[in-house]
């Protein structure tokens, strides 16, 4: 840590990882409803539980990128945030919106659009954060040395918030509900985030692998230009039925078709830069969990967003458990593995330590992701059914579903692989103190850091 | 490949492709938003009692069990078409009596087996459900779902 400020990032990866439990526990909770309907039913019914677990999700993820922005902007800017205080003020706002919005929909108060059901106050609330957040960065960024990762970052970061409006949107017209909801839905995650997920992937390649700066930066701008070139039209592949013009079966099918290249581009990224890197990072957790992001991001975000997005093939499977597969490992592969990517690094960092428990972390890994992989399957063997059932032969939903059970069942059991590796992750963060096993003379002598 | 793209000659590509895509995606919006308008919603007014329905749909958070029109949740049936699947799409009176007698018998505490939530509706707010869900079924989806089945 080189600036003092950069501390600030600390107390949002620790709230972000707060609501990374709550995530994932809501999230197995809801599995198990699949298996045993009549869980909790009366009590606290699956929309609500549902809400819980996707909400926690994405504020995780945001709180995760505004640490992370606190941690690299300075770094990068080389000096000291324009203001503690705001960034403090700005996660108290988020800490109370977030208990706020979890507190009214345990009682019943919330919206109906999907992800945006928060209440108008938490909307507020969020709206205020995120121009204290981006003042904030933002003056720190032009007062400083300004590089393609920070301007990457801070773009990504400016169009996220903006995108935010249409949060406040909603017309009385159910199709133009939908249309512009996915203003902040898809151009979230398939554009803004990306830049956010380019810019942090390409710090920590500079930080870990010790490439230099003008190979790094020259792609980070092909991978964004990609990512946006195909992901702004790409908003096509949710126009197809929901009331908008034909027309966007084509766009959505050939501009969604190449947002495979911006993923594939930065899995190739992230491996050429630790090939040809000069520096031997003690923190190979790190390393692990930045390759695995781009490595997952491509499959669940490329292979298996390809997989239903043709038009021919969308009208099919669209709003099946093929979705659920997808929307399950190209976010656990872009934004979940990439922020606990950036925790891994900063973590040691912050709190003034060696990077320990690497290999508790490292186990983390591999329990979250094979159980996240494992899940997609079964999603996608369930949705396949599915699929034929309901969609060609035209049998009824329930009916379908009833035949889906051991694919439910099996699904659970992965939840728990996901949830042991979540809790163990947290764990060997933030309570070992020790290695629990004695490194290599490799690691043990890589003490020389990136740049 | 270096000497011809240089870092800031991928930078310059980066601004000006994506404004370019910018402005191509709100001129497609902007169209695409008189076509819902003008034609495929323009089947059935939107009327204040469709509107009231909306509200009502979104105050119980219907979205996060269901689908409509093939978003949302995947826990239970889409409702896009579920005027269609009752045979109600024509006839509000029958389309109100369908729904307000399926709400009514919920949750239904059949072991196994999903339980939708009690929901306290009044008569008028169900009319407006019952409205809402008729004008969402009328919408042209380029022919979305493939059968009644949703």
């Amino acid at each position: 840590m080189k600036y003092k400020t950069q501390k600030v990032a600390y107390a949002y990866f620790i709230v972000a990882m707060g609501l990374f439990a709550i995530q994932v526990l809501g999230g197995l909770l809801a599995g198990w409803i699949y298996v045993s309907p009549n869980t909790l039913s009366e009590l606290l019914p699956f929309n609500v539980i549902r809400m819980i677990h996707t909400n926690a999700l994405i504020v995780w993820l945001l709180l995760g990128f505004f640490g992370a922005a606190y941690y690299l902007v300075p770094e990068e800017s080389e000096r000291e945030i324009f203001s503690v205080k705001l960034a403090y003020i700005q996660l108290a706002i988020l800490v109370v919106g977030t208990l706020g919005a979890v507190g009214s929909y345990l009682v019943g108060i919330h919206g109906g659009r999907e992800f945006l059901e928060q209440p108008l106050w938490v909307k507020f609330g969020i709206l205020v954060a995120a121009v204290i957040f981006l003042v904030n960065v933002s003056l720190t960024f032009l007062a400083g040395r300004k590089t393609a990762i920070t301007n990457i970052l801070m773009m990504g970061l400016w169009l996220l918030c903006l995108l935010w409006v249409f949060a406040f949107i909603n017309p009385d017209n159910l199709s133009l509900d939908k249309m512009y909801w996915w203003f902040v839905v898809h151009l979230w995650v398939e554009a803004t985030w990306e830049l956010v997920m380019a810019a942090i992937l390409g710090f920590l390649m500079l930080k870990l692998t010790g490439v230099d700066r003008e190979v790094i930066e020259k792609w980070l701008y092909i991978i964004v230009a990609t990512a946006l070139f195909s992901g702004i039209l790409g908003t096509g592949h949710h126009f197809y039925w929901i009331g908008t013009p034909g027309y966007w079966q084509w766009v959505g099918s050939i501009f969604s078709t190449f947002e495979v290249v911006p993923f594939f581009a930065m899995m190739s990224f992230a491996f050429l830069m630790v090939w040809k890197g000069r520096k031997n990072h003690p923190n190979k957790a790190a390393l692990l969990w930045s390759l695995g992001s781009s490595t997952v991001a491509f499959f669940g975000a490329g292979v298996w967003g390809f997989l239903h997005t043709l038009h021919g093939v969308n009208y099919y499977t669209h709003g099946t458990q093929i979705t659920a597969a997808h929307g399950h490992l190209s976010f656990y592969g872009a934004y979940v593995a990439l922020n606990l990517a950036m925790f891994s690094y900063a973590m040691p960092l912050l709190r003034g330590r060696a990077p320990y428990n690497q290999v508790l972390n490292m186990a983390s890994f591999w329990l979250m992701t094979g159980g996240m992989a494992f899940m997609t399957f079964t999603l996608t063997f369930a949705g396949t059914i599915q699929t034929h059932m309901q969609r060609i032969v035209g049998d009824y939903y329930m009916d379908v579903q009833d035949q889906l059970g051991l694919f439910y069942l099996m699904r659970f059991g992965s939840g728990v692989a996901v949830v042991l590796g979540a809790i163990l992750f947290i764990y060997s963060m933030l309570v070992v103190r020790r290695e629990v096993v004695k490194p290599g003379p490799v690691v043990k002598d890589a003490t020389v850091p990136g740049e | 490949m270096s000497e011809l793209l240089t870092k800031s000659r991928a930078r310059n590509v980066f601004y000006g492709g994506s404004i370019f895509f910018v402005v191509v995606f709100v001129a497609l919006t902007a169209q695409s938003h008189r076509h819902i308008v003008e034609q495929s919603t323009a089947g059935m007014p939107l009327t204040e009692e469709v509107a009231l329905g909306k509200h009502v749909w979104e105050r119980h958070s219907c979205i996060n069990c269901h689908t409509l029109h093939g978003e949302g949740a995947y826990f239970a049936p889409e409702l896009g078409n579920v005027m269609t699947r009752w045979g109600a799409q024509d006839d509000p009176e029958l389309a109100y009596e369908i729904l307000d007698g399926w709400m009514q018998a919920q949750p239904s505490g059949i072991e196994g087996r999903r339980q939708m939530p009690r929901f306290e509706i009044t008569e008028e707010e169900m009319r407006a459900l019952a409205e809402f869900l008729r004008w969402a079924d009328q919408t042209d989806t380029q022919n979305w779902p493939p059968n009644d089945a949703g």
